[in-house]
């Protein structure tokens, strides 16, 4: 270990720590801002303590939010993590080996494309008049089920959740991937041997093998569940009315539409509240792996 | 699709047994590939149709939304380019590059700090490092905003660039990290006897070993980057400063009855990063995938 200069390894990281001043410093002055009311345009601060929050919990919107956050959890979980299990378990297959990496290629394709234009696509798709979507529907003999999937209070937040589900599910497979290419194959050749067929050998030693993926991908796709901000922004910006809001956008509302900085900050404060619960839960959750092993 | 070869070599008497399980082998055979074709239309098709209408009159979109262009309309292109993309594309060129140059720069030499001396306060860095792994970019857009404002940047390209670097700083340095751990002790001996300074070391030894990791970070960094949205439609207000994702919102708004040009702008827009994707896979996988278990 190099110990000319007690200086040195602190040169090397000052860099990295002045940008991460810009990480850290918001994280508390925004918890010091939710205790006040203030808006861009008005010089002063005024100190309401935790008005704010009180506020916020009476406030049917932030229920509506968070609830839409929720459900974005709930079903980003079944279809991304269990999903994404699924065609990462075909795809490795035997069977399908030969072909799996063009459709590992073109199932990833849609994480790299941004939202921004993965959503505006879509509201081509969803367009009540000409989308592609009504347009199936109605090729099919199901003419009842077309409405305007974006304009509706009841399918606007479910329109906007399988827009992520469309991108993402392909990113949790790849990391599934990843995880059943560590397995020893020898596992799947006994249970060969034994006669197991794949749905066993999927239950019996995919499935429990890929473990800690399935909290890696759980962990990852509640944070994003918690912090969505460009689907339903660029889909719907909400609506109608609040139906397809999400704590990011309400904040968003908040504080650069009606300028309510302060009420705006504590929306930021449940968030981090939020994705720091979670966190804790997996650094928890990978201790105790890690004493386990 | 053909269906794959089976490599049992059939024994002289072919029983009903093994005549019963190869049926039921080459039913399950076929229903897997057809759930990966519909899986692979429903993904692909998407894709195509942008392209393919991108092409198209607005006109032909509405009545044929099927069908192949009647004649291929290039000119949604020039449009495109011409009615701001092409500033917005620029934008995003300068902003991605810088970003990447800084936080591969900055990421490296903290890394090395981490990984080549002991000193007062690791544990804590590391710390303050995973940590930042864990913040979302939502719970500092005010702050933020504010900061951005009172260091006289806000609607530069920095106001971008700075925030970019900060939030991928932990996740680079990390990765870096674990790469420089594996570089053998005796490289940096031999070189130090030889009067290599720390520096020297960094640069000469360290950089030049670490080329996989060096630009699987950076792809990583420019995908992140590229895409991002939320910071590039608030810390920006000048239209001919907004990176693709923010200007494409504004394209839109401009735009909203000409589809043709606006999916040409679309498709502009997603090009180089799934370009990018397409070279440089390997890269680009295992980057995304150690930077989810960490």
């Amino acid at each position: 270990m190099l110990k000319r200069n007690k200086l040195t390894p602190y040169l090397y990281l000052l860099p990295a720590f002045a940008f991460l001043l810009l990480v850290y410093i918001p994280i508390f002055q925004n918890i010091w801002d939710s205790l006040y009311e203030w808006s861009t345009f008005s010089p002063d601060k005024v100190f309401v303590g935790i008005d704010n929050y009180v506020h916020l919990f009476k406030d049917p919107v932030f229920y509506q939010a968070l609830k839409n956050n929720i459900l974005y959890a709930v079903i980003s979980i079944i279809f991304q993590v269990g999903g994404g299990l699924i065609v990462a378990a075909v795809l490795e297959d035997k069977l399908i080996r030969k072909f799996s990496p063009f459709f590992r290629t073109v199932y990833f394709l849609p994480v790299v494309v941004s939202m921004t234009v993965i959503a505006l696509l879509f509201t081509f798709f969803y367009n009540p008049e000409v989308g592609l979507l009504n347009q199936v529907l109605k090729m099919i003999g199901l003419d009842s089920l077309a409405k305007p999937w974006l304009g509706d209070s009841n399918t606007a937040i479910y329109a906007v959740i399988a827009v992520s589900q469309w991108q993402s599910i392909g990113y949790i497979a790849m990391l599934y991937v990843v995880a059943i290419q560590k397995i020893s194959p020898e596992l799947y050749e006994a249970a060969e041997i034994d006669g197991a067929n794949k749905f066993k050998m999927f239950f019996h030693i995919t499935v429990p093998q890929t473990k800690e993926m399935t909290f890696v991908a759980v962990i990852l796709t509640l944070t994003g569940a918690f912090t969505v901000f460009n689907e339903p922004y660029i889909l719907t910006g909400g609506g109608p009315g609040t139906s397809s809001e999400v704590l990011s956008t309400y904040l968003y509302k908040t504080a650069f539409s009606k300028d309510m900085m302060g009420y705006a900050s504590s929306i930021a404060t449940v968030i981090l509240i939020i994705t720091l619960l979670i966190s804790l839960v997996q650094m928890k959750a990978f201790k105790t792996g890690k004493e386990d092993a | 699709m053909q269906m794959p070869k089976t490599n049992v070599t059939l024994p002289n008497v072919v029983n009903t047994a093994t005549k019963e399980r190869k049926k039921k082998r080459y039913t399950g055979v076929t229903i897997v590939y057809v759930g990966l074709i519909v899986y692979f239309i429903v993904i692909a098709y998407p894709l195509l149709w942008m392209i393919i209408s991108s092409f198209k009159s607005t006109d032909e979109i509405f009545t044929h939304s099927w069908s192949m262009p009647h004649t291929w309309l290039i000119e949604n292109y020039v449009t495109a380019w011409k009615s701001g993309i092409s500033s917005y594309f620029l934008n995003s060129v300068i902003v991605t590059s810088a970003s990447c140059f800084l936080t591969v720069l900055v990421s490296a030499l903290g890394a090395y700090g981490l990984s080549r001396f002991e000193f007062q306060g690791k544990a804590f860095v590391l710390i303050i490092c995973l940590g930042g792994l864990m913040l979302s970019p939502q719970v500092s857009l005010i702050p933020l905003y504010s900061i951005i404002q009172k260091l006289g940047i806000y609607n530069t390209h920095l106001a971008l660039i700075l925030p970019y670097v900060a939030y991928r700083i932990p996740l680079t340095i990390l990765l870096i990290r674990a790469y420089f751990l594996s570089i053998p002790k005796e490289l940096e001996e031999a070189a130090r006897l030889d009067g290599c300074t720390s520096f020297g070391i960094l640069f000469r030894i360290f950089i030049p070993m670490s080329t996989p990791i060096l630009l699987t970070t950076t792809i990583l960094t420019a995908y992140y980057t590229w895409n991002e949205f939320m910071f590039a439609i608030i810390f920006i207000d000048d239209d001919s400063l907004r990176t693709i994702p923010a200007g494409l919102m504004q394209f839109r708004d401009a735009l909203q009855t000409d589809w043709g040009v606006l999916l040409a702008g679309l498709t502009i827009s997603a090009a180089p990063i799934v370009m990018l994707f397409l070279f440089m896979q390997k890269y680009f996988i295992r980057g995304i995938a150690n930077g989810s278990v960490k």
